[in-house]
C-alpha cells in the first residue's frame, strides 16, 4: 500500500535534477503567470511547456492519467467564469444571475489556458519527485533544519499504514455491531481513532529515530550529497524564461493586464 | 561495553508506581544476557533507558544511577543499539540502503565510511537487496533485519533487542536469530535480549537475568542454572520456559450443526489473492487457517467472518447459523453479525470504540438493545471471567498486550457469537495468556461454537484445531 509514494522511475535528464531546482522552476513560472490574467502569456508558456513535456521522461499513459485531475479541472473554472466573470461587451446569454457576455468569454479562456499552463508543468515536475530526494536538497541545497525536513520524511512513510489502519477499522466497526446507523458520527469516530493510532505509531518511530541518535548533539553527515549543478540551474533559468517570454509577448500584444493594476 | 547499574529505578511521568526499582546490575563486556521478567517487571523500561531514549525530566524521574563504560546513556549516543518489537514502526527511510544509512549520519559518519558501513551491514544480517530496494516490500523478518543492520551500521558496543521476533511468523524468527548470532560473533559486542521464547534464544546466550516486579533481580546465573532453580516460577509468570508446557485443557470433541460453508471462493480486495477455497465450519470444531505471509489468511478470515464480500464463489450461512438473517453474511447488518460471526482482529487496537475496559465490553450488548441490568450483568461475567476487572475503569489503549488481547476476546464474546474467527490471537503472548486463551477457547467449542483460527503457532494448532486449511 505504500508503494502511492514512490516517485515514477526512469533513465532520463530530469531524474537525476534535484528536486530543488523543480521546485524552484514550477515557482518562477507560476509566479510569473500569476501576475496577469490574459490570454496571451498564458497561451505562449502552454505552447513552450508542451515542447518541453517531450523530456518530462514519462510516457504517454502516465502523463495523461497523472495530469488528468487538471484537464479536468481547467474547463470547469472556465465555465464557470464563462457563467459568473465580470460582464463587459456584447451580451450573448442570460439566465437569473449567469450572464455570458464577450467579456467572460474572454477571461474565461485566459483562466482555462492558465490553469493548464500552472498546473501541468508542476504535476509532471513532481511526477519525477522522489521525496528522499527532496528532502536531501531541502536540508542541503536550502539549509532548512534537519530534523525538521527528516522528521516530516519519515512520518510520510507512514501515511501507507494509515491507509490500512482505515480500512481495518471500517471492518472493525462491522465487527462490532455499530456499522449500521450513524454515518457521519461513525466517520468521525473512526477518524479519531486513526489519530490516535497514528499518534502512537508517530511516537514508537520517534523512538526508533531517537535509538539510532537522531537528534544528538553531533553535527549531522549527510549520506548522499545533494548537488545543485548546472543543468539544475538550466531547469531553473528554463522556467523563468518561460514566463519571462509570456509576460513579454503579452505585454507586445498589448493584452497584459496586471493583476494588482 | 560494560554495563553497570547502582540502585537505578524509573518511574514513568503521572505513574504512582516504579516501572523499575533498586535495579543493581552488573553485565561484562561482550557478555551475551537474556533478560526475562513477568510483564509489568521493567524490561522494557530498562532496555529504553540503556539504549538513551527513557527522554528527560518530563518524561519521568529517575533515582541511583545507569552507567555505559562509566558514562550515562544519553550521552553514549549511538554506543547503545535498540531493535524493537514491531517491524512496521522501526524503517525510518523509504530505501534499504538510506535506512542503514540514517544511525551514521546522525552520528556524524563521513560519508565513504557510511557505504562501507552500510554494505557490510547488510550482508551481516544476510540481506541481500539492491541499496534501493524499497524498505515497504519487505517481509516482517526483512524489516527486523533492517533494523538490527541499521544498528550494526553504528557500530554499537551493546546490542539490545526488545522482543525483536515476536511479530514474526517461525521462518521471521529464525532470520532474525541467525542474523544476531552472526553479528554478536563477529562485532563481539555485549547484548541484552528481552523475548519469551526462551528457547529460540537460550543457545545463544552466556547468562540469564530474571527481575523481580517488585524491583531488583529475582535470579540471575547460567541459563541451565537459572531455570532449574526458577523454571517453575518463570512459566507461572508467562515465561516460556523449554520443558514446561502451557498448561492444556482437555476438550470434549463433540461435532454439531454445520454453520458455515466456502463454496469455490474467491478472494481479495480490489484483486483476486486466491481461488477455488472449500471450508466447512460446523459448531464444536476449530478449524485452523495456516500457510506462509502474504498468502491471504488475514483475507480469507474476514471473508468468512462476513466482512469482505466474496470475489467469487460464496460463503454461505445455514438456517441453524444465519437463523432468518439471510444466507450470505456479507450481507447481514453489522448488528446481525454480533450474535452470529464475531471477529477478533490481529491488532486488538483496531477494534476499540470506548474510553474505559467496561465501556468496551458493553458496545455490543448495547447494540443489540440489551436491557441495561442485562448488559452489567454480562459485563461483570467477562470482568471477572478475563481477569479484567481491576482494570475496568482504565482506558483500553493503556493496556499491556496480553491485557489488549484478553479485551478484545472478550469484546466478541460479550455478544455471544457461535462462530468465533481470530487472526492470530496468540502472536507476541506470553504463555500464561497463551494458555488462558486456549483454555477459554476449549471451553467455547465445547458449548457449541465454532472457532476459525488464522495462526503460525504450531503447538497452538496442535492443542486446539481439529481442522487445519493450509493457503
Amino acid at each position: 500500500m505504500t508503494d502511492i509514494l514512490l516517485p515514477v522511475r526512469g533513465t532520463q535528464a530530469i531524474y537525476g535534477i534535484n528536486p530543488v531546482a523543480k521546485l524552484g522552476a514550477a515557482f518562477l513560472l507560476g509566479g510569473c503567470l500569476i501576475l496577469s490574467i490574459d490570454w496571451v502569456s498564458a497561451a505562449v508558456a502552454l505552447l513552450l511547456e508542451c515542447a518541453l513535456f517531450l523530456f518530462a521522461g514519462l510516457s504517454a499513459r502516465t502523463f495523461w492519467l497523472r495530469t488528468l485531475p487538471v484537464w479536468l479541472a481547467a474547463p470547469l473554472t472556465a465555465a464557470t467564469i464563462a457563467l459568473y466573470g465580470q460582464t463587459s461587451g456584447q451580451i450573448y446569454f442570460e439566465f437569473l444571475f449567469a450572464r455570458i457576455s464577450e467579456g467572460s468569454l474572454e477571461l474565461a479562456l485566459a483562466t482555462l489556458l492558465r490553469v493548464l499552463a500552472i498546473g501541468l508543468p508542476s504535476v509532471v515536475l513532481f511526477l519525477t519527485v522522489d521525496p528522499t530526494d527532496l528532502a536531501d536538497g531541502l536540508a542541503q541545497v536550502l539549509h532548512l533544519p534537519a530534523r525538521f525536513v527528516l522528521g516530516a520524511l519519515a512520518a510520510l512513510r507512514l501515511v501507507g499504514l494509515f491507509l490500512d489502519d482505515w480500512r481495518s477499522l471500517e471492518l472493525a466497526r462491522r465487527a462490532r455491531g455499530v456499522g449500521d446507523t450513524g454515518r457521519i458520527r461513525r466517520t468521525a469516530g473512526q477518524a479519531f481513532a486513526l489519530l490516535v493510532l497514528s499518534i502512537r505509531r508517530g511516537s514508537k518511530l520517534a523512538t526508533a529515530m531517537e535509538a539510532r541518535a537522531f537528534g544528538a548533539p553531533i553535527q549531522r553527515t549527510w549520506a548522499r550529497e545533494s548537488v545543485f549543478g548546472a543543468r539544475d540551474w538550466v531547469l531553473v533559468a528554463l522556467g523563468g524564461a518561460i514566463g519571462a517570454t509570456a509576460i513579454v509577448c503579452a505585454v507586445l500584444a498589448g493584452s497584459w493586464n496586471f493583476i494588482a493594476a | 561495553m560494560r554495563v553497570r547499574a547502582r540502585g537505578w529505578g524509573w518511574r514513568h511521568a503521572g505513574r504512582q508506581a516504579w516501572a523499575v526499582r533498586a535495579l543493581d546490575l552488573a553485565i561484562d563486556p561482550g557478555e551475551r544476557v537474556l533478560l526475562l521478567g513477568a510483564s509489568g517487571a521493567g524490561k522494557s523500561t530498562l532496555m529504553a533507558a540503556l539504549a538513551g531514549v527513557l527522554g528527560g525530566d518530563d518524561e519521568g524521574e529517575g533515582e541511583g544511577e545507569l552507567l555505559l563504560d562509566g558514562s550515562a546513556p544519553a550521552d553514549a549516543r549511538g554506543r547503545a543499539g535498540l531493535v524493537l518489537q514491531d517491524p512496521d514502526s522501526q524503517v525510518i527511510l523509504a530505501r534499504v540502503g538510506d535506512d542503514v544509512a540514517f544511525g551514521c549520519e546522525n552520528l556524524g559518519v563521513p560519508r565513504d565510511e557510511i557505504w562501507r558501513r552500510v554494505v557490510e551491514a547488510l550482508e551481516a544480517v544476510g540481506l541481500d537487496l539492491p541499496l534501493d530496494h524499497p524498505s515497504s516490500r519487505l517481509s516482517g523478518g526483512q524489516k527486523q533485519r533492517l533494523a538490527l543492520a541499521g544498528v550494526l551500521a553504528m557500530r554499537p558496543g551493546l546490542i539490545l533487542l526488545d522482543e525483536p521476533t515476536a511479530n514474526l511468523d517461525p521462518d521471521g524468527v529464525r532470520e532474525v536469530r541467525n542474523a544476531v548470532v552472526r553479528v554478536a560473533d563477529a562485532t563481539g559486542a555485549t547484548l541484552i535480549v528481552v523475548e519469551h521464547r526462551v528457547d529460540v534464544w537460550l543457545p545463544l546466550v552466556d547468562r540469564v537475568v530474571v527481575l523481580a516486579p517488585a524491583g531488583g533481580v529475582l535470579a540471575e546465573g547460567t541459563p541451565s542454572a537459572v531455570l532449574e532453580r526458577q523454571g517453575a516460577a518463570l512459566a507461572a509468570s508467562g515465561v516460556w520456559v523449554p520443558g514446561v508446557p502451557p498448561t492444556r485443557s482437555l476438550r470434549v470433541r463433540e461435532e454439531t450443526a454445520l454453520l458455515l460453508r466456502a463454496e469455490s471462493l474467491a478472494i481479495g480486495r480490489g484483486s483476486t489473492l486466491r481461488d477455488g477455497i472449500d471450508v466447512s465450519i460446523a459448531g464444536g470444531r476449530a478449524t485452523a487457517i495456516t500457510g506462509a505471509n502474504g498468502a491471504g489468511k488475514s483475507t480469507l478470515g474476514l471473508t468468512l467472518a462476513g466482512l469482505l464480500p466474496p470475489r467469487a464463489g460464496a460463503v454461505v450461512a445455514t438456517d441453524s447459523l444465519a437463523a432468518g438473517a439471510g444466507t450470505l453474511p456479507h450481507r447481514w447488518k453489522s448488528r446481525e453479525l454480533l450474535t452470529r460471526i464475531g471477529t477478533v482482529f490481529q491488532d486488538p487496537e483496531h477494534q476499540f470504540l470506548a474510553g474505559t475496559v467496561r465501556a468496551e465490553l458493553a458496545v455490543g450488548p448495547r447494540a443489540l438493545r440489551m436491557a441495561p441490568d442485562l448488559v452489567d450483568a454480562r459485563v461483570d461475567e467477562l470482568l471477572e471471567r478475563l481477569r479484567l476487572a481491576p482494570l475496568a475503569e482504565a482506558n483500553p489503549f493503556t493496556l499491556s498486550g496480553g491485557e489488549k488481547r484478553r479485551l478484545s476476546v472478550a469484546t466478541v464474546l460479550a455478544t455471544s457469537p457461535r462462530v468465533l474467527v481470530l487472526d492470530e490471537p496468540t502472536f507476541g503472548q506470553d504463555s500464561r495468556t497463551w494458555a488462558e486463551l486456549v483454555a477459554l477457547l476449549a471451553e467455547l467449542l465445547d458449548g457449541g461454537s465454532a472457532v476459525v483460527a488464522i495462526t503460525h503457532d504450531a503447538e497452538f494448532v496442535q492443542a486446539l484445531a481439529d481442522e487445519e486449511v493450509r493457503l
